[in-house]
């Protein structure tokens, strides 16, 4: 495996299928799915999850001796806010315009049950350099569903990829629109964004039947 | 007239589960049955009527840019909004953690039946994104933001105890294997979301109308090429 022991490694590639916090796990939900109509809001948010996931976990796991097990959760939410906070001024400050698109959302990072699950389970109870391995594969677990949700919703809704029209111009009628392609405005509307991780969760415990509840 | 037409706006038009969707994880998680739902339900209402208020006293007189006037004119410049998430998140853990206290103390039952979920309301991203979106929609008083609270929480209630009835009958159904708990859990959220958007339609009356009518025919105006493209659009900037 070269730079990673197995052990390490599992901890990157588990969240990625078999333990995704989204699908199997059932985290992160809340801010995961409103943000999904672009492609770009997607990718974006997913960063920031993965630097307050990282980052955090690290900081958590440094602290774990020192912490009085009483008053963790409030020690575990103010290093998230400050995480957040300082995401939330960067992305205000170099793109405003997504920012805006993001609005609460950024904000709601703070209460992703992802971070608070991973702090819980997982930080408090090792190492600095295994939690950030940890940290940044439920990361990247989480951005992998957003990233194929955002892909979809972005393709048939409006027939753009990080806003670049790939499918041909709807007003002009070439490409795809020249056969009577229409953009289906309903993959933009929040209900399909649930339908979607509902059709994801079906293809992946179809192809994995250990999987399946009950 | 305000706040009847903002408590039924936040009930069912910018339902927490259904148009936003907040506090999603507790929602799966503990909608299996219903009388958990109900619990969490009620618990929730009563801390987003609590911290909503207590938020918008603090966003008014310490965060907002110029809030803090009040202390002298030296203090008008400051603005201190970039702490509100801090703050927030705050004001919410002491009142979990009060509530929690004093459910303990007068109804040792119901605490113990909510068990983990009391805490775990904490990190409900609901109780955060009602405070969150407080802010943002900028609402005028008091009052209207207890209204608030109070509305959101009932439409969280609400969407609970839905899915939490309608999963406890599905149970006896014959759902493909795979799909089996969470898939067809998010589907029928889905479903129920459209369902939901529907109430979009019911605040058109009053003084508004006016409004309205012009934007629809800037639309229709503009719209000859791609009627639902632009509709959509509007609605996304909203």
């Amino acid at each position: 495996m070269g730079l990673l022991s197995k052990k390490d490694a599992a901890l990157i590639k588990d969240p990625l299928a078999d333990n995704n916090p989204i699908t199997i796990q059932v985290l992160g939900i809340c801010s995961a799915l409103a943000i999904t109509a672009e492609l770009e809001a997607s990718i974006v948010m997913s960063i920031s999850v993965l630097f307050v996931l990282g980052v955090g976990n690290v900081v958590i796991s440094l602290m774990r001796n020192i912490i009085p097990s009483k008053i963790r959760i409030i020690v575990q939410l103010i290093v998230v806010a400050t995480l957040v906070i300082i995401v939330d001024l960067v992305l205000k400050a170099f793109a405003y315009e997504l920012s805006k698109t993001l609005s609460v959302f950024v904000g709601l990072i703070i209460t992703n049950c992802i971070i608070m699950g991973r702090f819980e389970a997982f930080a408090l109870g090792n190492g600095p350099w295994r939690s950030f391995l940890d940290g940044i594969g439920n990361a990247l677990g989480y951005a992998v569903i957003l990233i194929i949700v955002g892909f979809f919703r972005e393709l048939l809704g409006s027939g753009t990829l990080l806003g670049i029209p790939v499918l041909g111009d709807p007003i002009e009628k070439t490409g795809l629109y020249a056969f009577g392609y229409e953009n289906n405005g309903f993959m933009l509307l929040s209900p399909m964004a649930l339908i979607v991780v509902g059709i994801i969760i079906w293809v992946q415990r179809s192809r994995n039947t250990a999987l399946v509840e009950d | 007239m305000e706040h009847i037409e903002l408590f039924f706006k936040s009930i069912f038009i910018d339902n927490m589960v259904f148009a936003t969707f907040l506090g999603m994880c507790s929602y799966l998680a503990v909608s299996k049955k219903v009388s958990t739902a109900v619990g969490l339900g009620a618990a929730v209402i009563f801390v987003l009527a609590i911290t909503v208020p207590l938020n918008w006293l603090l966003d008014q007189y310490v965060l907002q840019p110029g809030a803090l006037s009040w202390l002298g004119a030296e203090y008008a410049d400051y603005d201190l909004s970039f702490l509100s998430f801090i703050m927030f998140i705050a004001t919410i853990a002491t009142m979990v953690q009060l509530v929690e206290i004093v459910v303990e103390k007068f109804s040792p039952s119901l605490y113990n039946s909510l068990g983990i979920f009391l805490p775990l309301i904490a990190v409900n991203c609901a109780i955060l994104g009602g405070s969150l979106f407080m802010q943002s929609r900028e609402i005028a008083t008091l009052g209207l933001a207890t209204t608030y609270g109070i509305g959101s929480g009932i439409g969280w209630f609400l969407a609970i105890l839905a899915i939490a009835a309608i999963r406890e009958k599905i149970r006896y159904s014959n759902v493909p294997p795979a799909l089996r708990g969470l898939g067809i859990t998010f589907i029928i959220t889905g479903l129920m979301a459209i369902g939901f958007m529907s109430f979009g339609g019911m605040l058109t009356g009053g003084d508004e109308e006016e409004t309205k009518e012009d934007t629809t025919v800037e639309v229709q105006v503009n719209a000859t090429e791609d009627n639902i493209e632009i509709a959509n659009n509007t609605k996304i900037e909203e």
